[in-house]
Formats: structure tokens, C-alpha cells, sequence
């Protein structure tokens, strides 16, 4: 008889990560990111194209009605790459929370009949927002270099950007991940969850800076420390920063590394605290 | 050398609320923190209480059970998906479960992409499924519908491509549950080769199924589980023998939920007597009471409907408190143990089902002499002879 793994299989008392499983299954993530994708995009016409036209409809919206019809300001900005960049954030925000709180109740047939590391759902759901982002991403650059050949962003510094743009695209990840599986969590155990994310992300996306920048309101100088609180804040404060090279206030990353931080870890306790049972209640 | 499974003292306790509780709603949970004790009471029920038992290489293991025993329960422990709340398993071996076929098929993906992502959720490597690629495409007979979509497959097609993907699972331990409930007699033949084939090559295979004659051809051994007990253990022949005998009985009794208050099945000298107190407050055509009576391997021997002959009385009100006797003169039955499902219903609706829940001993029915029923079957002929000179 070969040498074969032994391993114990009990009611589990303390709180591990196991990383180790993880990569044991890293296929399988691949493979559900994969379906995903695939699905998403099946029968439709115009495919990824959607991916683009999405956040590119709703930009020309905002450019319409904030910046033409209530004059809004967009600093030293185009008003298109400043509504443009904060919505690029923004929707991966929302399409990864809102498709990873869903992910255990949609794939509940497969968690009733297979063990795998269930983290693995709500990460490949973000995933899937992610390619949609990389997607709009690669669009939105070329924009950028027209503009830039166009000579309307005079301070326009392309490593600056990119670095930017990654250090945004992290704090989103990240700010995603750890609320998406706090909130697929609490959803297979409270079926509330299902009815108050989509007004929870309403509610976010005015308490944004995507239609206004972060320092608009004048009057309340402290309310963009309040609005920080808020990574996806600061994401898109970096985003914006990246394309007008101006000069980013620290205490307002640092609020936001500090929620993300909790968030990532809050998130990832309650999902593995609670993983095990996922079976039984979904 | 060492069992591949030692289960050890092995409970799993589930909440149940005064009603269903499949899930809380906040509402629910924030009234029981507040108001304490005025919610629901909750029970908890043991699906699994104690069970102990050791898997050595190469066994395969029926598991025996009425529904709730706990058979699926332990299924479900044993592949990870449910933590047991006491107790522990030690395992030694890649396991892999079956408690479904097709676990994870997409309708909107095509057969290809189907057999990659089902086998990748049981548990095999991208490579391994390469490598076993044409073999699954070729067992399961859908090479013309590869690059179709899923939802414009057959269900039967659906069945056999999934079935293809888990057969080609080489686990050390594989865990199979319920899944020759599905599909034709064709199928399930198919099925019960290739599980035969693997468990001849050495694996160690547990296997949950009320099928008993599949069972019986598998498993050489088993264990019996009752009430999330674990009554017996040992070789099949004798579990399903103690299984059939504890479990049935000629009559039953129903609480006033159901429709149907009392059955009893009984030989009458040379008939079959069923009888059935029925108790109803919605006024039918006709009281039907069809019944079909099964051998001990789950296969039905003969079946009767009232419908399928008009000796309904026109016109007439039926009572909604009454007695339907049904009384099979033909055919004669061999000796043996019998199980009996009934249904009753109204003509158009049926009201009550319970499957498999009689039984009924025959004895001496027929004054043939009584030859083995796995040669001539169940039922005995009225047959004449004529003898001719030519």
C-alpha cells in the first residue's frame, strides 16, 4: 500500500485560513471564473462589448447632465475621463460585491453535492468583474492617449498613471473581496442580505466621489475624511489623481488602507467562520 | 494493514424550529435576541447518533436505510461538505463523492465545456481530464452534440455525458449516492458495470442506493442504518434480510393529516386483501385505491388501478368517512415477501402516496408447487394444456 495522506475530518474548532487548499484548488477557481465569463457573455450579440458600452452610457449621462447641464466641476479634468475613471472603480466595485454576496445562493446546488474551498465562489464571481474592468480599462487608456495627443492633459505623466491606476484597481480588489464574502456570508444564513445590498449600493454610490470630486463640498472640509471611510474613495481619488498629477492628500489613504484592512480581515473571518455550515442552511 | 475509513462515534445534530427552518431572516433573529423564549422552540434532531464503523481497502460497503436514516447524512460528513458536530473520521486516500450526476452542468454551455467543468468540480486536474477526454466522449455517445449547448441536449444525453465524467473518477474512495434513481434501465445497467469494474480493481467504494438488488450485486458487505443509528453490520444478504423484516409491516396508521387513516394488505385464503380508511372533506367521484405490489428487490410484480376497469357507481355520493376494500383474486402470487406502495385519489388527483410501505407475506396462494421466483418470477399462471394427436 502506498503512502497515502491521511487526515481527520471533525467539527472544526479554530479559525485557518489553510492556503495551502487553496492552491490545491486553484483549477477549479479557474475553472468556475471561466463559467462565468463563458455564460456572461453567451447569446448575447454584441458580447464584451457590453463590458464597454455599460460604463461609457452612463458616463456620457453624467457629462450631460452634472457637467453640461448643472456645471458641475471636474477639477482640471475632461469631465468624460472624470466620470470615466471613477465609474471604471466603481462598477467593478458593484458587479464584484453584488455578484460575490449572491455567489453561495446561485451555486448552492453545487455546495449541497461537492466539498471544495468555498472561498473559491465569491473570488471567481470578482474575477468575472475584473475582466470586464480589464476590458474597460484597455479602452479607457486608449481615450487617455487621445486626449493626451490632443493636449488636454498637460500634466499627464504615464508611469505615474499606471501606478496609480494598479494602486486604485488593489484598494478596489481588496475593498471588494473582503465586503463581498462578509456579505455572501450573511447572505446564505439572512435572506435579507439579497434585499438590502442593491439600496446599500445606491446609498454608496452617492456617498462616493464618482458625480463630485472628493474635496467638492466646501463648506464641510472634514466630510472628505468621512467619505474616505470608503476605499473605493480613495481608489478613485487615485485614479483621478493619476491623470491630473495632482498632489493626493495622505490622511485620506490612510483612512482607507485602514477600512480596507478591516474589511479584507472582517470579511475572510466571518466567511471561513461560517463556511462549513454553508451546506446545511443554503 | 490499516482501514482506509475509521468513523468514529459520529453524530450530526441539525435545529429544527417549531416550523420550517431552512433559513433565518433577520427579522427572526433579531426578535429572538430581544424577546427571548418567545419564539418558536427549537428541537434538535440527530440525523447521525454515534456511529462508528471501519472501511478496509477494497471493500465495498452498501449503506441500508429508510429516507432520514441518516444514509445521505453520512455521505455528506464523509466528503467534507457538512462537518459532523461530534466525532471524527480518519480517512486515508483521495476521496471522491457522487451524490449527484451532472453536479455544476451549465445549460448554457456546450458538452465540451460541460465535461471540463463537471470534471473539474469532481475533484479531476485539467490534465487528467485531457488525457481521459475522447474515452468520456465515447462512453457517453454524444459525439455528434459536443459543441451544442447543454439545454438543447436530452435529458437522457444530459444523464449519459454526466455519468461518462464520473465514471472516469479514479479515486481511491469513491462515495455514491442514489445515482441509479435516475435514468432508463439501460442506463442503470451501464452504471452498475462500471461501478462493478471499479470496485473488481480494488477501490473502496461506499454506496448508498434503496435499490437493494443492485446493492445485494455490488456490495458484498454493508451496514444498516436506523434513525441515525447504526443497527448492524456485515454481509448484505443478511442486512437487507433485517432491513425488510424490521422495517414493514402489514399494516400502517396515519395521523389526521393524511387523507389515508389505516391500510393493511393480508392473504385472504387465496386472495389479496388490501383495505384503506380514508377520511375527507372534499367530495369525489370515486374513491380510487391503486396499489402495486413489488419483490424484495424493488421490482414490480403486479399493479392495480381502479380506473383501468369502470366499477365506479354513477351518481353515487361516496362517503367521506369509508372503507375501500380492493381484492386481488388474479393473479396468484408465489410464496414470498412482498412490498406494496399505494395511492389514493379521486380519479383525477391523487391525494395520498406512500411508496414501499407495506408488506405483505404470501404464503400457500396458489396450489402450484411453489418453484424459485428468481427462475419463474412472482406471479403463478392459470394456464391449461391441451393434448392433441397430430
Amino acid at each position: 500500500m502506498q503512502d497515502k495522506k491521511e487526515y481527520i475530518i471533525r467539527a472544526r474548532e479554530n479559525f485557518n485560513i489553510n492556503l495551502t487548499e487553496l492552491w490545491q484548488y486553484r483549477e477549479l477557481f479557474y475553472f468556475f471564473s471561466w463559467r462565468d465569463i463563458k455564460v456572461k457573455y453567451k447569446q448575447t450579440v454584441l458580447g464584451m462589448a457590453w463590458a464597454i458600452l455599460q460604463p461609457v452610457a452612463m458616463m456620457s449621462v453624467f457629462v450631460l447632465f452634472f457637467s453640461k447641464g448643472l456645471n458641475l466641476s471636474t477639477q482640471t479634468l475632461p469631465p468624460a475621463l472624470f466620470y470615466w475613471s471613477a465609474l471604471l472603480y466603481w462598477n467593478l466595485f458593484q458587479s464584484g460585491l453584488s455578484h460575490s454576496a449572491e455567489s453561495m445562493i446561485s451555486n448552492a446546488n453545487i455546495i449541497k453535492k461537492i466539498y471544495f474551498p468555498r472561498l473559491i465562489i465569491p473570488a471567481s464571481s470578482i474575477l468575472v468583474a475584473f475582466f470586464d474592468f480589464l476590458v474597460a480599462i484597455f479602452v479607457f487608456l486608449c481615450v487617455v492617449v487621445y486626449y493626451d495627443l490632443t493636449g488636454q492633459l498637460p500634466a499627464l505623466h504615464y508611469g505615474r498613471l499606471l501606478f496609480f491606476l494598479l494602486l486604485a484597481l488593489f484598494v478596489t480588489i481588496v475593498t471588494t473581496f473582503g465586503i463581498g464574502l462578509f456579505l455572501a456570508a450573511l447572505n446564505v444564513k439572512y435572506r435579507d442580505f439579497r434585499y438590502i445590498i442593491p439600496f446599500f449600493l445606491q446609498f454608496l454610490f452617492f456617498a462616493t466621489p464618482i458625480v463630485y470630486s472628493i474635496d467638492a463640498f466646501a463648506a464641510f472640509t472634514n466630510l472628505k475624511y468621512i467619505l474616505a471611510i470608503n476605499p473605493i474613495s480613495s481608489a478613485i481619488v487615485l485614479a483621478r489623481s493619476g491623470l491630473s498629477n495632482e498632489v493626493i492628500e495622505y490622511p485620506i489613504l490612510y483612512i482607507s488602507g485602514a477600512t480596507m484592512a478591516l474589511f479584507f480581515i472582517l470579511g475572510i473571518y466571518q466567511f471561513r467562520r461560517t463556511e462549513d455550515y454553508f451546506a446545511d442552511l443554503a | 494493514m490499516k482501514p482506509v475509513l475509521e468513523i468514529h462515534q459520529l453524530s450530526k445534530r441539525y435545529r429544527i424550529g417549531g416550523k420550517k427552518e431552512r433559513y433565518l431572516s433577520l427579522r427572526e433573529r433579531l426578535s429572538k435576541t430581544f424577546f427571548t423564549g418567545a419564539a418558536s422552540t427549537t428541537n434538535f434532531f440527530l440525523a447521525l447518533d454515534q456511529v462508528s464503523f471501519e472501511v478496509a481497502e477494497g471493500d465495498c460497503i452498501g449503506i441500508i436505510g429508510k429516507n432520514g436514516a441518516g444514509k445521505s447524512t453520512l455521505l455528506k460528513i464523509l466528503s467534507k461538505i457538512t462537518p459532523p458536530t461530534s466525532g471524527y473520521i480518519k480517512a486515508r486516500g483521495r476521496v471522491a463523492s457522487l451524490l449527484e450526476v451532472g453536479t455544476g452542468f451549465h445549460p448554457e454551455l456546450t458538452g465540451r465545456e460541460n465535461v471540463y467543468l463537471n470534471g473539474s468540480i469532481l475533484g479531476l486536474k485539467k490534465q487528467e481530464i485531457d488525457q481521459k477526454f475522447d474515452e468520456i466522449v465515447s462512453f457517453s455517445g454524444v459525439e455528434m452534440f459536443l459543441d451544442t449547448s447543454l439545454k438543447h441536449y436530452s435529458s437522457g444525453m444530459q444523464l449519459r455525458l454526466a455519468f461518462a465524467v464520473a465514471a472516469h473518477l479514479e479515486p481511491e474512495i469513491l462515495l455514491i449516492d442514489e445515482v441509479l434513481a435516475v435514468g432508463d434501465a439501460e442506463f442503470q445497467k451501464k452504471c452498475i458495470g462500471k461501478m462493478d469494474e471499479v470496485s473488481k480493481s480494488g477501490r473502496t467504494i461506499l454506496f448508498v442506493s434503496h435499490n437493494l438488488e443492485a446493492m445485494q450485486k455490488l456490495c458484498p458487505k454493508g451496514i444498516l442504518l436506523q434513525n441515525g443509528r447504526l443497527v448492524a453490520d456485515g454481509n448484505i444478504n443478511d442486512l437487507i434480510t433485517t432491513y425488510l423484516a424490521t422495517n414493514l409491516s402489514h399494516e400502517k396508521f396515519y395521523d389526521s393529516s393524511s387523507m389515508i387513516r389505516y391500510l393493511k394488505i393480508a392473504q385472504v385464503e387465496d386472495k389479496i386483501q388490501l383495505i384503506a380508511d380514508y377520511e375527507t372533506t372534499i367530495p369525489f367521484a370515486i374513491p380510487s385505491l391503486g396499489f402495486v405490489i413489488y419483490n424484495q428487490m424493488g421490482h414490480p410484480v403486479v399493479g392495480y388501478n381502479p380506473l383501468m376497469e369502470s366499477n365506479s357507481k354513477m351518481d353515487y355520493q361516496y362517503p367521506s368517512k369509508g372503507r375501500v376494500i380492493a381484492t386481488m383474486t388474479q393473479p396468484k402470487l408465489l410464496d414470498g415477501t412482498y412490498n406494496v406502495s399505494v395511492w389514493f385519489g379521486s380519479g383525477q388527483v391523487d391525494f395520498f402516496e406512500d411508496q414501499n410501505c407495506l408488506q405483505l407475506a404470501v404464503q400457500a396462494m396458489t396450489s402450484l408447487q411453489q418453484m424459485d421466483t428468481k427462475l419463474v418470477g412472482h406471479a403463478a399462471p392459470t394456464c391449461h394444456c391441451e393434448f392433441l394427436t397430430r
